[in-house]
């Protein structure tokens, strides 16, 4: 059997055109999770600290040299890399 | 009747301290996520006969990390006897992710009760909780309690004492939607679980496809081949994957629970957004970062460190304790050898390090008031783009800065770093920032070669140059890329230190400390005593006469060749390199012992001379950065052991570091007498020449392609086989 199939399926996933990565969302702003796309144990690491679909996050702030950023969702404040955030698609809300 | 009571949650929850509380064993604990990395046991103290597990911190049920692992295995029976019950403990002012974890931990079927800890600062914050609707929808008890402030404890545990033997099995806590409650009944009928008790957790994860539950369930081929095909179905009709699927049905759950239960009334930002308001700031971070590091340094090693220290050496070991065992052992007729042996052996050898023992336990404070508030995970937020830089993570910053005092529970603390490859690159570098006992040699030689202020400044600089040029060597390397990890760190709510927490956190890493210094310094002082005095004939010959011929003379004059190219070519040097592995405060000890005096601290003037005849300043530098880089000490090896976990790991480690160390000792000997000490150009330089280049080389080469970019995942294949 083959589940890459599968799995490919969600990485091509059409982007709708409003949505963006986390990666390039700004500062100050809120945002609401589309999908997270990805696989495997990064994905699901990121989803089991709560990011996930239509949940909503406010962008606090980025490090002192650019990254990574702090978010706050579901009542705590989480960091993450930004090339962690490039699977997670947003829109502003 | 004994009972086994397990306390699951989410990191920095307060498992721990409810531990301690609970047990009166004293645990280490600290405000950052993944303190508790094992199971830990303790007995109730008020009731030996119920026993607690301490199951380290985790955010969900995967099998994803080995902190998830361990507590999958405990709850599910797989390491010893399946716990009777589960305390959840909830931290109640972060409700929502915890509750997440709340939902997988009531899949296992077994009696539970959710702690909701810190319920105090809910109070305090003037937010609400309805814990009858709580108790509902959660299908066990619920109640409050303050770990730290011991409140509420007895009932706790009094509730879960009650839920075992009401003989109440915790019903899965969560409905999903329709489509997916249908499916998962589908995966039920399936593997034929409709009646088992861990029903919701394995149909869960059928659909999660988790290699380990499915093998638990050894199910028929024909079993698998319709389980997939099933999952294969839902995945279709969802859009997701069955992770996915999963984790946004809890959640979806959870967010409802919590609208339902909680009463917010903060209103604009909390304290600790306040604080961070100013403390991660995009400009202030990091001079506030540096300021308050410095002043961390400046009054463990300047303020405490060198009065205390100087004190306790020269005055209370010297003077007070050498003196009057001496005068009392001459006064009973002790045989002068013996004498010598405990006077100038003992109590010399094991006095000096301890003479450190105010300075490193400054620091330990210090650093533990920072931990304790919350600042550590702040450090490595501010500072992970730089580490990233070097192969390691932000959370490699603490492990590093606690090396500066000692590197075992710098070691220790790697554990917080979820990524492999970043926790095994900054165990092998954990020591190369000078730790307490290493400043002995650096203060040895800073007073008598160099004599200049900048040595300990340019020792430190050194350390961190090897840390920064071994990541991003060690990083080019195959075995230090593969899978990625991402980085997700929580940030804590910023809390008073707890003067209690503080003590228990320096005492323990004192500890290592002290006990190091009364075992393994001890007998390498006596082992080195007989040495010294032993002839190579087998003849005992007194001390300082002895010299020339002894056992130890004879192997280090055997071995000192190895070191000439590092300018320290002389069998003191030598020897005092080999015995500094058994500890480094023994580098001076030994140069002490060996000069035919018994000194111990590196003000003692004979020591100075003995060091000032043997050394340049150009090849005193490079035996205190061969001594500071090259293999660490048998305290630190053994925790490698326990962390690297892997004789490949460790030896990689040793070899490396004693290779990186020759080298970067010969490069200063070899350039340094040809700048500074007027030899000419020679062989030496040429090869040394030869060894900057390759060095250069191995920094500046491109990282070699990855031919396993699709790092492909286990699970994926989990069903086939």
């Amino acid at each position: 059997m083959d589940m890459h199939e599968d799995k490919c399926r969600h990485c091509s996933y059409n982007k709708s055109q409003e949505s963006i990565s986390l990666a390039q969302a700004e500062v100050g702003n809120s945002y609401r999770i589309e999908r997270v796309l990805g696989s495997g144990p990064v994905r699901r690491r990121i989803m089991d600290m709560g990011l996930t679909k239509h949940v909503t996050l406010y962008v606090r702030k980025v490090a002192p040299l650019g990254d990574p950023m702090q978010v706050s969702l579901r009542g705590y404040e989480l960091t993450l890399r930004r090339a962690d955030t490039s699977e997670i698609l947003v829109v502003p809300i | 009747m004994s009972l086994t009571i397990a306390l699951a949650g989410n990191p920095n929850s307060g498992k721990t301290t409810l531990f301690n509380v609970l047990t009166g064993l004293k645990q280490y604990v600290g405000n950052w996520a993944g303190v508790t990395v094992e199971k830990k046991e303790g007995f109730y103290r008020n009731n030996k006969d119920i026993k607690f597990i301490d199951l380290p911190g985790i955010y969900s049920m995967s099998s994803y990390s080995p902190e998830e692992v361990i507590a999958r295995d405990v709850l599910l029976g797989k390491k010893g006897e399946i716990p009777d019950v589960i305390i959840n403990v909830v931290d109640a002012t972060n409700i929502e992710r915890n509750l997440y974890l709340s939902l997988q931990l009531s899949e296992l079927g077994l009696p539970m009760v959710i702690a909701l800890n810190m319920y105090d600062q809910v109070e305090k914050n003037g937010d609400a909780i309805d814990i009858r609707e709580l108790e509902r929808r959660c299908h066990c008890p619920v109640v409050p309690i303050s770990a730290l402030h011991n409140r509420n404890i007895k009932e706790l545990i009094d509730t879960a004492e009650l839920r075992v033997h009401q003989n109440n099995n915790a019903l899965p806590i969560g409905e999903y939607p329709p489509e997916l409650e249908d499916a998962l009944e589908k995966f039920a009928q399936l593997a034929k679980l409709e009646n088992h008790p861990k029903k919701r957790w394995y149909t869960s994860k059928l659909l999660e496809n988790d290699r380990q539950a499915l093998s638990d369930l050894s199910l028929s081929a024909k079993q698998k081949e319709a389980v997939l095909e099933l999952r294969e179905k839902v995945e279709e009709a969802f859009d997701d994957d069955g992770e996915g699927i999963i984790i946004n049905a809890r959640y979806d759950y959870v967010t409802d629970l919590v609208a339902d239960t909680y009463k917010s009334g903060i209103v604009g930002l909390t304290t600790s957004q306040k604080i961070d308001k100013v403390v991660t700031n995009r400009v202030l971070a990091i001079p506030i970062f540096i300021l308050l590091m410095s002043a961390i340094y400046y009054i463990a090693i300047s303020v405490v460190g060198g009065p205390v220290t100087d004190w306790v050496n020269e005055v209370l070991i010297a003077e007070i304790i050498q003196d009057n065992v001496r005068t009392w052992m001459e006064g009973a007729r002790v045989a002068p050898w013996l004498t010598s042996l405990v006077v100038d052996g003992i109590i010399a050898g094991v006095g000096a390090p301890l003479g450190f023992l105010p300075q490193i336990l400054t620091l330990f404070v210090l650093l533990a008031v920072l931990e304790d508030i919350g600042y550590m995970s702040r450090i490595a937020f501010i500072l992970d783009r730089i580490f990233r830089r070097f192969g390691l993570s932000g959370k490699s910053f603490i492990p590093i800065l606690l090396g500066t005092g000692c590197a075992v529970p710098g070691i220790m603390g790697t554990r917080t770093i979820a990524n492999e490859n970043d926790r095994r690159l900054t165990i092998m570098v954990a020591h190369f920032l000078p730790c307490s006992a290493k400043s002995s040699i650096i203060a040895l030689f800073a007073g008598a070669v160099l004599a200049t202020w900048w040595f300990a400044p340019l020792a430190y600089f050194s350390g961190i140059l090897a840390v920064v040029i071994t990541g991003v060597i060690l990083k080019k390397f195959k075995a230090f890329r593969g899978e990625s990890t991402p980085f997700v760190m929580e940030l804590p709510s910023y809390h008073v230190p707890l003067v209690k927490n503080i003590i228990r956190s320096s005492f323990d890493r004192t500890k290592a400390f002290v006990v190091k210094a009364g075992t393994v310094i001890m007998l390498v002082v006596v082992a080195l005593w007989f040495l010294q005095n032993i002839t190579i004939t087998g003849q005992f010959a007194d001390f300082s006469e002895s010299g020339a011929d002894s056992i130890l003379s004879s192997f280090g004059k055997a071995v000192a060749p190895l070191f000439a190219p590092l300018g320290f070519g002389n069998w003191i040097a030598t020897v005092a390199s080999f015995a500094g592995i058994a500890a480094k405060e023994v580098v001076v000890s030994t140069m002490g012992i060996l000069s035919g005096v018994g000194e111990l601290a590196e003000t003692d003037p004979t020591a100075l001379s003995l060091a000032a005849s043997l050394f340049t300043p150009v090849s005193g530098l490079a035996f205190v950065i061969f001594n500071q880089l090259n293999t660490p000490c048998v305290a630190c090896i053994a925790a490698y052991k326990s962390e690297l976990a892997d004789k490949k790991w460790i030896s990689f480690a040793l070899v490396y570091q004693a290779v990186f160390a020759y080298a970067i000792s010969f490069l200063i000997f070899q350039f340094g007498t040809v700048l500074f000490e007027g030899t000419p150009f020679n062989m030496w330089t040429a090869l040394a020449l030869a060894v900057l280049a390759l060095l250069i080389f191995l920094l500046v080469r491109p990282t070699p392609k990855d031919s396993t970019q699709h790092a492909s995942l286990p699970e994926e294949e989990a069903l086939v086989m």
